[in-house]
């Protein structure tokens, strides 16, 4: 039994990697992968391009946009003459936001009302927008600020010391809130679920397809050791591929290990079970190994999506809620975030790890239970 | 007895039936072929009977066990070759025969000399490095020869094992059938060639899943009833049509000869002569001859004049 397995194995692995494309598949693209989406996926919004309606010209004017140019949000790219311009700046996209001041603002300001500025917005990136958006409305807070303490000064002789109440906020975890911590351990999470999902998903259905599972059919071999010999192989190569990625997370891209690196390697074990059984069942259901790649890609996609990778899943409607909990997706990345930022142990992640272990063993025993040794 | 026994065994796919109350036995050592046209049910036999394939009623035996309910013990026993080449073409000779080696648990000892006999037989012994997708035909074929009797099995079932392999491969692989028969080996052998179905002990045609006759090539042969008759004449595509029209009997063409199957010979003869005259045909050469299984095909099969 042990015997036949373990050729089974050494089959399989001389089969991959003698091909060179498929070496190059396995171990240079998810490398080539993670660096490029690494340093491309960023949620971070630095540099607006911001033109400016100064219809006032004067030092107070000017002060409010260097207070703006000097935050490093946003750049001037351009300053406008006249309305019309407005319009064609936001649509030729030149620049995202555009900050108009009236005729009297510094009259205004001098006085004890409330000077108005307009900030516009395209809107047609909501993402940029909104933190944009935050961001603007920080600015003129703090400028607000600046202005009171001086009118109070000057009104009262004696400097504003104290704010009524003073919010200090800290993002533990990840202090400077780098979406690149965020993002690059959740691209681990989706490289290798492409990776076992899809070469798995073809594995059976590849030997129907060339004409070998009939041949294999009359030998002795078990059910039980036809699957593992299938699956054993992706597990390890998956695993390879998580360690390669997670060395270039913390070496390359400097992201903090900081909890314990074996317990990264049992989460990833348990979602391993999760991927290889889909792909398992996958290829038991399918005729053609191009149905199982189809096949694949449909299961992939919502995975991603209803994954918390990129929309957070407090957002969605209670129903895609429920069914994000049969997402093996969205347990692993709880595990790979806590574990990188967090330094968290098993005794916080048990519940993910339980969840991937029956999740797996579900979808390995479907998988197992579909697969037959005869013909229909 | 019958290292092969079936009883009634049918297997339908749907409405078609793709085997119909197969009911045959095959006798330790012999070689028993299994001949027909393509789709005539061959291929869904061996798979019955190499037990990938559920029968959806009747029996089978293969070396005393039950194609259904001892379908894994069969396996040990019986080595199979499929239609198609089912070995990997990304793998060596050597890996390929070392892989079946394993999954049928050869014992390592002694397993060096069995796989260099089997290289030798075969004469793959100077490609045994070579990836099995470059084989040539023939050589793929006696690769997939070579690991279904990695194991030493008592039963060998080969589906349609020369199919598109040129004469001289054919008649090396015959060679090496009759080596193994030989050594009391079993062969359930399905062709569609019928000049190799003559190389069988015992045969049975096959059309459209029902068995039409079972017995020695000269059993067959003996079914024919009447003589077979050769006529050579100038324009054999004419004379055939005028044969035929005549009702002299079953007329078939074979190239430039046309064989009639006369019920009485003086008189066919008498009658061949005469048709081909009225029509001024002159007969080059008239004589009963015996029948090939083309012969006994074509007059058996419904449709079959050729």
């Amino acid at each position: 039994m042990l015997e036949r397995l373990v050729r089974m194995l050494v089959k399989e692995f001389i089969q991959v990697l003698r091909n060179p494309r498929m070496r190059a598949v396995l171990f240079v693209m998810p490398v080539a992968q993670v660096i490029i989406i690494g340093y491309a996926v960023s949620t971070d919004v630095r540099h607006v391009p911001m033109a400016v309606y100064d219809l006032d010209r004067t030092p107070a004017s000017r002060d409010l946009i260097s207070w703006f140019e000097g935050s490093g949000c946003f750049d001037v790219v351009r300053r406008i003459a006249s309305e019309a311009e407005i319009r064609e700046v936001l649509d030729t996209g030149e620049a995202k936001a555009v900050l108009r001041l009236n005729r009297g603002f510094a009259e205004t300001l001098a006085g004890a009302g409330s000077a108005r500025a307009q900030f516009l917005l395209d809107g047609s990136d909501s993402n940029t927008a909104s933190v944009a958006l935050s961001y603007a409305a920080n600015l003129s807070a703090d400028f607000n600020r600046s202005i009171l303490a001086q009118r109070f000064s000057r009104t009262a002789g004696v400097r504003l010391e104290a704010e009524p109440v003073g919010l200090v906020s800290r993002a533990w975890f990840n202090a400077n809130l780098d979406s690149r911590h965020y993002f690059v351990p959740g691209v681990l999470a989706m490289l290798v679920a492409v990776i076992t999902v899809i070469l798995s998903s073809m594995s059976i259905v590849r030997e129907r397809e060339i004409g070998t599972m009939e041949q294999i059919m009359v030998t002795p071999i078990g059910r039980l050791e036809f699957i593992l010999g299938k699956t054993i192989p992706f597990a390890v190569i998956g695993f390879v591929d998580v360690a390669l990625i997670a060395l270039i997370t913390v070496f390359w891209f400097r992201v903090p290990m900081l909890g314990f690196p074996p317990i990264l390697f049992l989460g990833t074990a348990l979602y391993l079970l999760s991927t290889l059984g889909v792909g398992l069942f996958i290829s038991t259901v399918s005729a053609t190994q191009q149905q199982a790649m189809m096949t694949a890609f449909f299961f992939m996609l919502p995975a991603f999506m209803l994954s918390g990778f990129v929309y957070p899943i407090a957002n969605m409607p209670l129903v895609v809620q429920a069914l994000t909990y049969l997402n093996p997706l969205r347990y692993y990345l709880v595990i790979i975030r806590g574990v990188f930022l967090k330094g968290l142990g098993l005794q916080v992640l048990w519940p993910q790890m339980l969840a991937l272990t029956l999740l797996g063993s579900a979808m390995l025993l479907l998988a197992a239970g579909r697969f037959r040794k005869t013909m229909s | 007895m019958d290292t092969i026994r079936t009883l009634a065994l049918t297997r339908r796919f749907g409405e078609q039936v793709a085997l119909d109350q197969l009911t045959l036995s095959v006798a330790e050592g012999e070689i028993f072929g299994l001949v027909g046209p393509d789709g005539a049910g061959k291929t869904t036999t061996m798979r019955l009977l190499t037990g990938i394939l559920a029968p959806s009623s009747g029996e089978a035996w293969v070396d005393g066990l039950h194609v259904v309910r001892e379908a894994e013990p069969i396996k040990e026993r019986i080595g199979y070759m499929s239609q198609r080449f089912g070995l990997y073409p990304d793998l060596t000779v050597l890996e390929n025969l070392d892989f079946y080696a394993d999954l049928y648990e050869v014992p390592t000892s002694g397993r060096g000399a069995r796989v260099d006999r089997l290289l030798a037989f075969s004469n793959l012994a100077p490609f045994k490095r070579r990836l099995a997708g470059n084989l040539s035909g023939g050589m793929k074929q006696k690769l997939g020869l070579a690991c279904a009797l990695v194991h030493t099995p008592r039963v060998l079932f080969l589906d349609e094992p020369t199919n598109g392999v040129d004469p001289v491969s054919r008649r090396d692989f015959w060679r090496i059938l009759y080596q193994l028969q030989q050594e009391r080996v079993t062969i359930f052998v399905s062709t569609a060639y019928l000049d190799e179905a003559e190389r069988c002990n015992r045969i049975g045609l096959l059309h459209q899943g029902r068995l039409l006759a079972c017995d020695t090539v000269d059993g067959v042969k003996g079914l024919l009833e009447g003589t077979l008759l050769e006529v050579r004449c100038d324009t054999p595509r004419r004379a055939a049509g005028i044969l035929r029209s005549a009702d002299l009997g079953r007329v078939a063409l074979f190239g430039d000869r046309i064989h009639v199957l006369a019920g009485d010979p003086d008189r066919g003869r008498t009658a061949i002569e005469g048709a081909l005259r009225a029509e001024g045909i002159s007969c080059h050469s008239l004589a009963a001859i015996e029948p090939t299984l083309e012969d006994v095909f074509t007059s058996t099969l419904p449709g079959g004049d050729a």
